[in-house]
């Protein structure tokens, strides 16, 4: 087979075939995620050098006292964070769209979102005297509340991909309601600042977050991976992933957990970050072809990629606003989108 | 579907592929119990916005509401009654009906069965005119965002559907560039209303959805849209339902489709701007309705549709009766209950009725 290449160390316990395709886009998707993030970092009202930013980041000495506090304490976190949102938010969106075999499929879609959003907005302008920081808990509860009540209602043993959608704007519409009801009789200046919360904005986010974010990457991300055989199966249709030897039921109850576990802690640190979820990996798809094994690791760059550079962008455009970054990824973001969607259909 | 195998109809799976109607058993299958059907929906319609008329903020009898008519005194109660009541009852049956028959036309169009004004990015690009108008002339009125709002829900369209016919139309790439640009919409009203408090605070109660304080005039102002909308999607019942079972078969059927497309989007355009105009942008109303008169008569949008219009007629109407009565005096605006009603009914339907 042309362009891909098996990987088969002696003993024959296990192989991998790499896609060269994906692994081409892997590594300059990459490049361009990492790139972002050191602009993303070095730009500011104290600009630093991108080889300094580099320098600084990896401990090396650079003739500059304060750069060190600005880098390693200030800006990188909320690089970082923007890399792992975009990343969550990618693979959540690509397992999903997998599954439901809908590429409208998003985890804004099935009301994860709405149901942070509801629980963040109701916090910040019912209550305003809790401190921002039981904000990001609060969502994480909400999204895990709605995702709760999605598995409860519309799993009824055959886990039906399309009841799930279908509930799940169910469900959605309910939260938007509410969240419309709280916006529209709270008070203005609340009111305000739970809007900025719902565009999604990386804003001050600290080592803090970022640590908190992690965990939850590094555990369903590599169990996303894992289970890409099965998910390309199940893209397939139910019978012939049944055929082809896959428990349907558990499977896909495993790949719903894992996305809205990731969906969950994105939206927790960042607010709902529009676009990231369904964009990433149509844009990864066009890259990287449809196989889920080289699909989920160029999506999760790409969706990095997204939100890193749309926070910069946010930055530069009108100083000294800020854009929040979820504005961005939706006004960069859907043109893009529908640019490759129709370049990519003519055929 | 069995049942339809029975009576010699050729067996089609359902157009919308994943709808209720598909899946389940006709319950009204013969044309004079699909007739009692639709005058019964009437029926019920007569009387939830008899009940709108009836209850509200004020005490009012139903010996009044009577009386309002045939014996007009001009007193509080028969004055209420006349400019602000019976003008609401009917704004939002009419509204209702405008937003069940764009959401079953955009459905049959798509051939995606979550199809409405709210997700194909009418309301968003509605809602985008008339605060980028509030955010950059200041203070205004309904009787000016009614225009602004028909105007951005007409634009907005026209760039979904020409975004969606660009190299063959297909419905996929309808219903995918009406998502990105709903998104794109949301986020440029989101990005108005964080730069300016003052813009939030003048335009959040119309965002949500509402038909309080609509008088007659608005009515009348919008009723000849929304009427020739129903008439042109009521003709194209048949047309419909055959596009929706796919763009080849409907070829292979002699019709013209890009005609058809048209004529759908044409209507759409009507019902949708005219619903949003009024009382601002509503969700999920548009995909409820179509969802319960699949439920109730099947694939066939000749029926479809108009039930469709009664169902999001009543929908409407009881939905800002309940939003007026939970909470007197104050008032849940229509658009939140509309989805706090609907959802849950919504999700019952699917919960209960879906099998794959």
């Amino acid at each position: 087979m042309r362009g891909r290449v098996t990987v088969r160390p002696a003993g024959g316990r296990f192989s991998l075939r790499l896609d060269l395709r994906a692994v081409a886009a892997l590594v300059a998707i990459g490049g361009v995620a990492l790139a972002g993030a050191v602009a993303n970092v070095g730009y500011g009202e104290y600009p630093i050098a991108p080889l300094d930013v580099v320098r600084t980041v990896l401990g090396m000495e650079t003739g500059d006292a304060s750069s060190s506090f600005i880098v390693n304490t200030l800006r990188l976190p909320r690089a970082l964070v923007a890399l792992l949102v975009g990343a969550a938010l990618a693979v959540s969106g690509a397992i999903l769209q997998g599954l439901t075999r809908n590429d409208l499929a998003a985890p804004d879609i099935i009301g994860i979102n709405a149901g942070a959003g509801l629980a963040a907005v109701a916090l910040i302008v019912v209550l305003p005297s809790v401190p921002a920081a039981f904000v990001p808990p609060a969502a994480f509860v909400g999204a895990l509340a709605v995702a709760a009540l999605l598995y409860a209602i519309a799993w009824r043993g055959d886990g039906s991909p399309v009841r799930l959608i279908l509930v799940g704007v169910g469900l959605s519409a309910v939260a938007v309601s509410l969240t419309t009801l709280v916006i529209t009789f709270g008070e203005i200046r609340q009111v305000s600042q739970a809007l900025v919360w719902l565009t999604g904005s990386v804003y001050g986010r600290s080592w803090e977050q970022a640590w908190s974010l992690l965990p939850w990457l590094a555990v369903f991300v590599p169990l996303a991976l894992a289970r890409a055989p099965r998910l390309n199966a199940l893209n397939l249709g139910d019978e012939v992933a049944r055929g082809l030897g896959v428990r349907v039921e558990r499977e896909r109850g495993l790949l719903v957990l894992t996305s809205v576990a990731l969906a969950a802690s994105a939206v927790a640190t960042a607010g709902t970050i529009a676009f990231v979820g369904l964009m990433a990996p149509h844009i990864a798809r066009r890259l990287a072809g449809p196989s889920f094994g080289g699909l989920l690791p160029v999506t999760a760059v790409t969706g990095a990629a997204l939100v890193v550079l749309s926070d910069l962008l946010g930055r530069v455009l009108l100083p000294p606003t800020e854009i929040p970054c979820g504005i961005v990824t939706s006004i960069v973001g859907a043109p893009f989108f529908l640019y490759l969607l129709f370049r990519g259909r003519k055929g | 579907m069995r049942r339809r195998v029975k009576e010699g109809v050729i067996q089609v799976r359902n157009p919308v592929g994943v709808g209720l109607g598909g899946i389940l058993a006709l319950p009204l299958r013969s044309r004079g119990w699909l007739l009692a059907g639709a005058f019964a929906c009437a029926g019920v319609l007569a009387l939830c916005v008899l009940a709108s008329v009836r209850f509200g903020a004020a005490e009012v009898g139903t010996r009044d509401v009577l009386a309002a008519f045939f014996a007009y005194d001009g007193s509080e109660e028969h004055l209420i009654i006349r400019t602000l009541r019976v003008p609401r009852a009917l704004i939002a049956a009419l509204v209702g009906a405008s937003l069940g028959v764009v959401g079953a036309l955009m459905q049959g169009l798509t051939r995606n069965p979550l199809a409405e004004p709210g997700i194909l990015g009418i309301n968003a690009g509605a809602a985008l005119a008339v605060v980028a108008t509030v955010f950059v002339f200041g203070a205004s009125s309904l009787a000016v965002y009614a225009p602004l709002a028909f105007v951005g829900a007409a634009v907005a369209w026209a760039v979904v559907h020409l975004l969606g016919s660009l190299g063959g139309a297909s419905p996929m790439k309808l219903t995918v560039a009406g998502a990105a640009l709903e998104a794109l919409f949301t986020s440029l009203t989101m990005a108005l209303l964080i730069l300016s408090q003052q813009t939030l605070e003048e335009i959040r109660f119309w965002l949500a959805g509402s038909v309080a304080g609509r008088d007659l005039g608005l009515l009348l102002q919008i009723l000849p849209y929304a009427l020739a909308g129903l008439t042109l999607a009521f003709v194209l019942g048949r047309r419909v339902t055959v596009l929706a079972l796919g763009e080849d078969v409907a070829v292979g059927l002699g019709q013209r489709t890009a005609l058809t497309r048209l004529a759908v989007a044409l209507a759409i355009v009507l019902l949708a701007g005219s619903a949003v105009a009024v009382a601002g942008p509503i969700v999920f109303a548009g995909l409820v309705a179509p969802h319960l008169a699949r439920f109730l008569v099947g694939v066939d949008y000749r029926w479809i549709l108009p039930y469709s219009a009664l169902l999001g007629g009543i929908l409407l109407v009881c939905a800002d009766v309940v939003g007026r009565v939970v909470l007197r005096p104050q008032e849940l605006p229509v658009g939140v209950t509309v989805a706090l009603v609907g959802a849950p009914l919504f999700v019952y339907l699917v919960r209960w009725r879906v099998r794959s």
